[in-house]
């Protein structure tokens, strides 16, 4: 009997213990909340997403039939077609990546430079200098651009790609101060050692820089391309201003698709309007590229944010 | 692969020829440790001020940058505001000085700048906090040991990468920016009949714009979890030895060390909500600047006023944040040496 109510309680407490564990936060119950909470914020996260690929396959029927709601009844392939049109996809994905290719590697390339100049060396005013990189940081770009517009419209380059190569070349381009800094803190830790043992050899400081800094920099170097590429493709607001009419990129074609639309479709019959389906479908066809690159390359963009050493300072 | 090593090579033996091409000549030469100018001034060279040279060498480029693109259009931009510009066909930009008048333009006659302003204040007070929180839970969760850990981060960094302003303006217009369950259970409606307008409007907002604000979180998410990384599981250890609950050891242990990474999250975002294309300030700076009454004297001076205001928000941040980790430490210290 009693023998009996003590095997009872210790496989109460085996049962206690497998379901909250020793100190909570191995229990089953606790590893259940966690996995929940995970799935449904992941699936808020990715919420819009799903909804933009159900309401891009949807044919009008489907859009204008109150019972259809979240899964369309079928696969309505014509509006990718229509947004394909309407964005002119091939000709201005080729200017949206010259406008974000080319500015991401000379960013890369400045910012690197100038990350090793501050890591690497002391010089006088070096300190106001840094603190002058992050202010670039703060100082919102509207305050900059007008003159800026101004200076671009004499030199005859407003309106033309290199409006927005010239400040990227010159470390003043989109979020240049972080990436000056990801290059900073990564030349901070190499250790000085190696530079005097090169130096010893006979190596001057531009052989230095180029042989031993960036060969072990390349990660530095993907992650700040990476995230430059995206930046820049994602921005609207200064190279709308900058890049105009004349140099249209997908993002600005989105923004004004329904006039865009109208100029092309307008007038062949059936299809006078750009509904719900054809944006949503021209929405996935911008972030497409994005996604592509980031199922290939996620490694690097968020382990990219971990070793930048931001976290650090 | 070798290609690109051997055109390395080509261009670094190039530069280093024409290096010595520019300091051996008549103007500059270089004898001894010394630079001879004009072969009178002589220059003894030390390697602190070979340091020097080739530390200003290397940022030269970001120097002038700075001082063309960004000094320069300051400067000129402040001018711009205490004068009003007009643009003629023939002789360009013209200006004529009237003093601070389009500062006092701003508060007086542009209701509709100071109104997007006082919407972006209380959209900052209540995103930024919001985020923070967020991304700091989420960020706790994904430091659990758990499996897919990976997959997770994934997901929850993928907005960072395709959320530009075209983009979000489609999704919110289609109505893909809010949970539906949010709107069916009527909160919204509710609070904003109880809460006055200025309070309910931006709530209102935001639970409108609910999986936009989470989805302004990718990069802040994975920052705290760097952060969290680096906490080393000893000292978590040591507490509970000593008796502290997980509940404890998150606000005496985490929060604590935390803190510098919740000042640079809160920067960040709050640069990022200043200049993400959809803000309702930048774009009526933008409209003004191509209006022909205002032009860009007024739409400088709008911008400045929005730069001091960024500037302030970002000093209340860091002195709200402030670091007092050191002195805390010591007064710990001092508390335990008395017991």
């Amino acid at each position: 009997m009693q023998q009996s109510k003590r095997l009872e309680s210790i496989s109460k407490q085996k049962i206690l213990k497998t379901l909250f564990g020793m100190k909570l936060t191995d229990g089953l119950v606790f590893k259940f909340l966690i996995y929940s909470l995970l799935v449904i914020v992941s699936f808020v996260y990715l919420y819009p997403l799903l909804y933009m690929f159900s309401y891009s396959i949807k044919s009008l029927q489907d859009l204008l039939n109150p019972m259809v709601d979240q899964v369309p009844t079928g696969f309505y392939f014509k509006n990718y077609l229509d947004a394909f049109k309407t964005l002119k996809y091939f000709e201005t994905m080729s200017t949206s990546l010259v406008v974000t290719l080319i500015p991401a590697i000379l960013q890369t390339i400045v910012a690197s430079l100038v990350g090793y100049g501050f890591a690497r060396f002391e010089f006088p005013l070096k300190k106001t200098l840094m603190a002058f990189v992050l202010a670039t940081y703060i100082i919102p770009p509207q305050v900059t651009m007008i003159p800026r517009y101004v200076l671009f419209n004499d030199l005859g380059i407003l309106h033309t790609v290199y409006a927005i190569l010239l400040p990227a070349s010159l470390g003043q381009g989109l979020n240049s101060a972080i990436f000056i800094l990801i290059f900073y803190q990564f030349y901070k830790m190499i250790p000085k050692a190696l530079d005097e043992a090169a130096q010893i050899d006979g190596a001057g400081k531009f052989y230095t820089y180029f042989k031993i800094a960036i060969p072990l920099s390349v990660p530095s170097f993907i992650t700040t391309f990476l995230f430059s590429f995206v930046w820049y493709w994602n921005e609207t607001y200064i190279s709308g201003l900058f890049l105009g009419r004349d140099v249209e990129t997908l993002q600005i074609r989105l923004q004004n698709f329904v006039s865009a639309y109208n100029a092309i479709m307008g007038g062949s019959g059936d299809v006078d309007f750009a509904n719900e389906a054809i944006r949503m479908s021209a929405t996935l066809l911008i972030i497409l590229p994005m996604l592509l690159v980031y199922f290939i390359l996620q490694r690097w963009f968020i382990e990219g944010v971990d070793k930048a050493g931001i976290t650090g300072e | 692969m070798i290609k690109v090593k051997k055109l390395l090579n080509q261009v670094v033996s190039l530069l280093s020829k024409g290096i010595k091409k520019l300091t051996n000549n008549r103007l500059i030469s270089y004898q001894n440790n010394q630079l001879v100018f004009f072969k009178k001034i002589n220059v003894r060279v030390t390697n602190k001020k070979r340091e020097m040279f080739y530390g200003y060498v290397f940022i030269s480029i970001w120097l002038v940058g700075f001082l063309f693109l960004t000094v320069y259009p300051l400067v000129m931009s402040f001018i711009f505001s205490l004068n009003k510009v007009t643009i003629t066909g023939a002789e360009g930009i013209q200006m004529t000085f009237s003093g601070f008048q389009n500062y006092i333009d701003i508060f007086t006659s542009d209701l509709d700048f100071v109104d997007y302003l006082w919407a972006f204040l209380g959209q900052i007070v209540l995103y930024v906090p919001i985020i923070l929180i967020i991304s700091m839970v989420i960020s706790i969760l994904l430091n659990q040991k758990i499996k897919l850990r990976g997959f997770f981060r994934s997901v929850f960094f993928l907005p960072v990468i395709i959320a530009s302003g075209p983009v979000i303006n489609e999704l919110l217009k289609q109505g893909a920016g809010t949970i539906p369950l949010l709107e069916e259970t009527g909160i919204v409606e509710t609070l904003s009949r109880t809460l006055p307008a200025f309070m309910a409007n931006p709530i209102a907002l935001l639970f409108d714009e609910m999986i936009i604000v989470l989805w302004f979180s990718g990069v802040q998410i994975v920052l705290f979890l760097a952060g969290l990384q680096k906490i080393s599981t000893e000292i978590y250890e040591a507490a509970q030895i000593d008796g502290a609950s997980p509940w404890e050891s998150f606000w005496k242990i985490t929060l604590p060390s935390l803190k510098s990474i919740i000042l640079v999250s809160a920067v960040y975002t709050i640069v990022m909500l200043a200049t993400f294309s959809n803000n309702s300030i930048i774009g009526h700076i933008q409209k003004v600047m191509f209006d022909t009454t205002k032009g860009y004297g007024y739409s400088s001076a709008l911008a400045w006023v929005y730069f001091v205001v960024i500037a302030l928000l970002l000093g209340v941040v860091a002195f709200l944040l402030k670091n007092p980790k050191e002195k805390k430490i010591k007064k710990g210290v001092k508390r335990y040496a008395t017991k």
